[in-house]
């Protein structure tokens, strides 16, 4: 690809999943991508849709997440399924990668939400996945608007970058 | 010239970079802004934050483990 960066104007990404490290991407991408002046819109389909809740409670589980290693005890540990598996583990390794990210310097979701929000990035949330979980605006924070799939086409059809998460 | 001094040692991407793009907001065109970081990561997003923005990085340079980047602000 050529280095057209300079003349990339708009950006726009699906956002389909809901867990604590899915959650990252997006968000670190949409508030740099608008520090560096890109207009950029996010929409929250299926689990991304979680994304929007006015309470984040975010997890991440080791189940099924074979890449997930975790610096504990001076080296890299993975969790064996069916350890995983076991009541609370999830919660534990939740509350262990928040800690971790709080130690490392880095920005919390909810943080990142407010800064994409406060640099207008635009949000989308998807109807058919609020009708399909029984979301209400309520349950969401202020500011995103409904759409649909033909609402994301035409915006990706402007953007020079489109991105699935 | 005396810089408007910006200190995120310790934080990482992307709130070196989202700071840094708030602090020059507030200050004038044409005045410098001096980020003070501790990520090795922003020295390519540096680079990258002014090509794209048009603003000068006068300098980026690393004074034991702190890296300084200074800004100045295009527009």
């Amino acid at each position: 690809m050529s280095n057209a960066t300079a003349n990339a104007k708009r950006m726009s990404m699906i956002v389909s999943k809901g867990t604590l490290d899915w959650a990252y991407p997006p968000f670190i991408l949409a508030t740099t991508a608008a520090a560096m002046n890109l207009e950029v819109t996010m929409f929250f389909t299926f689990y991304g849709l979680t994304l929007l809740k006015k309470k984040l409670d975010l997890h991440v589980s080791p189940l099924g997440n074979p890449a997930m290693e975790m610096p504990m005890l001076g080296m890299r540990v993975g969790m064996p399924n069916i350890v995983a598996a076991i009541p609370g583990v999830d919660a534990a390794a939740s509350a262990m990668m928040k800690n971790l990210i709080k130690k490392k310097g880095i920005a919390s979701i909810e943080e990142l939400r407010s800064m994409a929000i406060e640099a207008d990035v635009k949000m989308i949330a998807c109807q058919m996945t609020m009708d399909l979980f029984e979301y209400s605006k309520e349950d969401l924070i202020e500011g995103p608007v409904l759409g649909g799939a033909a609402t994301y086409i035409e915006t990706a059809s402007k953007s020079d970058i489109n991105l699935f998460i | 010239m005396t810089h408007q001094i910006l200190d995120v040692k310790g934080l990482n991407c992307p709130l070196p970079i989202l700071r840094a793009r708030k602090a020059l907001r507030d200050i004038a065109v044409g005045a410098t802004l001096e980020v003070l970081a501790t990520d090795p990561g922003a020295v390519k997003d540096f680079d990258a934050f002014c090509r794209t923005t048009g603003h000068e990085l006068v300098e980026s340079k690393l004074d034991g483990k702190v890296y300084s980047f200074v800004i100045r602000r295009a527009a």
